[in-house]
């Protein structure tokens, strides 16, 4: 009965206007419809993602194997150590969010501002962290080669580690130019080209008895395969194109959709932190200008941060299934 | 609505430190990966991974209910975010994952190689 009885207020009011049927602004409710809106759209990009997974469960890239870098040590692996970093810088700035409304419903400016600020400097620094953790993904760390069928082979030493392409492709006296467009058609142009070429790559691996291919199928163990070296020896022979890093076509970690996915999730995540903070610094301004405070309350403060907060809870979701599962 | 705000500090510290210290059992179950854990599934899905999607519903509880103080809303409106989020969400996801594993079967089953 609480839907029709909505306020203290007599019959004729009820239908007279200026009602609140949940109990919360218009401004309220409709940030709360739009973040179900914005929820459920997130859901459908994790749902294709796990869609695209399920499709090829067998031979999902490993993240762990993926994400390992950590600024200022170089060479180092450190799996999950920088993400749960940008977790905890995003869930401390939606604390300080959290401070910042509490302030405004005691009419505290300078309480607000000070946590806006602190939370505006939270959400540049994991912006700014999303950039870098892009930055690793698209230089690539190994190399690896794309066979003419279109599965990805990596390279091993004996123990089961990675080695990289310029650890063992020999350089070979040939000669690639760029296609560039003034060198063929206005439409003709191609991507930069990698480090070494497939024959060199061929040559280095002849000339390396050590070294095996590693190929995307996860065994029982949970771990990618590592093929004998007649196998090895055969997969190399059928390469068709070396791989450094990860773009929207190719992706030298495995499934070229891991990369699509990867891009277009944090990317749209990162787009919303981006516009939060923009939203946040504008409301920043308004309290510094004292706009709420002649207003008489600081709901518009509550209301980004309804925004601030889904971005957070959004990570939550993308950090376990991008980076733990 | 006008009423009396009281301040909500200690809890917001409290959801922090929740929030914190679940986030740190995920990222150390997840770089140690506990063999037992990790090996045996149920329904297909390891427990390790049971247990990360578990933690995380646990976190998105938290951050919506105390961050988003949805808790001091009225019944109508929590009802009207949460319940249609969470049967589309269930909804998409079972289609979805049936329909991938579906697909994954028919690679596998097939006589053409797709990918060699």
């Amino acid at each position: 009965m609480e839907a029709t009885v909505t306020t203290a207020n007599s019959e004729e009011k009820t239908w007279g206007g200026g009602n609140e049927p949940m109990g919360a602004s218009y401004g309220k409710l409709m940030m709360w419809f739009f973040i179900v809106s914005d929820a459920l759209t997130f859901s459908g990009f994790l749902a294709a993602y796990g869609f695209s997974r399920f499709k090829f469960i067998e031979t999902w890239p490993l993240a762990d194997e993926v994400f390992t870098h950590f600024p200022f040590l170089h060479g180092v692996s450190a799996p999950m150590y920088y993400v749960a970093l940008m977790t905890f810088i995003l869930i401390f700035s939606s604390v300080t969010m959290v401070l910042a409304v509490d302030a405004g419903h005691q009419m505290k400016k300078d309480k607000v501002v000070i946590y806006m600020f602190l939370t505006i400097i939270g959400g540049m620094i994991f912006v700014g962290s999303q950039a870098w953790e892009w930055k690793n993904f698209i230089k690539g760390e190994y190399g690896a080669v794309e066979t003419t069928g279109g599965s990805l082979l990596q390279f091993v030493d004996k123990e089961g580690h990675r080695v990289a392409l310029a650890d063992f492709a020999v350089a070979l006296p040939e000669e690639r130019t760029q296609l560039t467009r003034d060198k063929g058609r206005w439409f003709m142009s191609e991507s930069s080209i990698p480090s070494y070429s497939v024959a060199e790559v061929q040559a280095g691996f002849k000339t390396h008895p050590d070294i095996l291919v590693r190929i995307e199928t996860i065994n029982k163990d949970k771990q990618k395969t590592i093929l004998s070296r007649e196998d090895s020896e055969l997969r190399i022979s059928q390469a068709s194109l070396v791989i450094e890093g990860a773009n929207l076509t190719h992706n030298e970690y495995g499934s070229k959709l891991f990369a699509d996915f990867f891009f277009f999730i944090t990317g749209f995540h990162g787009f919303h932190v981006f516009s939060g903070i923009i939203i946040n610094i504008i409301i920043f301004f308004n309290v510094l200008i004292g706009t709420y405070e002649k207003r008489g309350s600081y709901e518009m403060v509550e209301k980004v941060g309804l925004y601030w907060h889904f971005v957070d809870l959004v990570w939550v979701f993308v950090f376990t299934v991008f980076y733990l599962v | 609505m006008s009423h009396v705000y009281e301040s909500n500090i200690g809890r917001i510290w409290k959801v922090f430190g929740i929030l914190s210290a679940v986030t740190i059992v995920e990222v150390i179950l997840g770089i140690v990966k506990p063999h037992s854990l990790h090996m045996n599934s149920l329904l297909g899905l390891s427990f390790l991974n049971w247990i990360f999607y578990a933690l995380t519903i646990f976190k998105a509880y938290y951050i919506v209910w105390a961050f988003m103080h949805i808790e001091g809303e009225r019944n109508t409106l929590k009802t009207a975010v949460v319940t249609p989020v969470i049967f589309l969400v269930l909804y998409l996801l079972f289609i979805l994952l049936t329909e991938g594993n579906y697909i994954f079967e028919v690679f596998k089953n097939s006589t053409i190689k797709w990918n060699f």
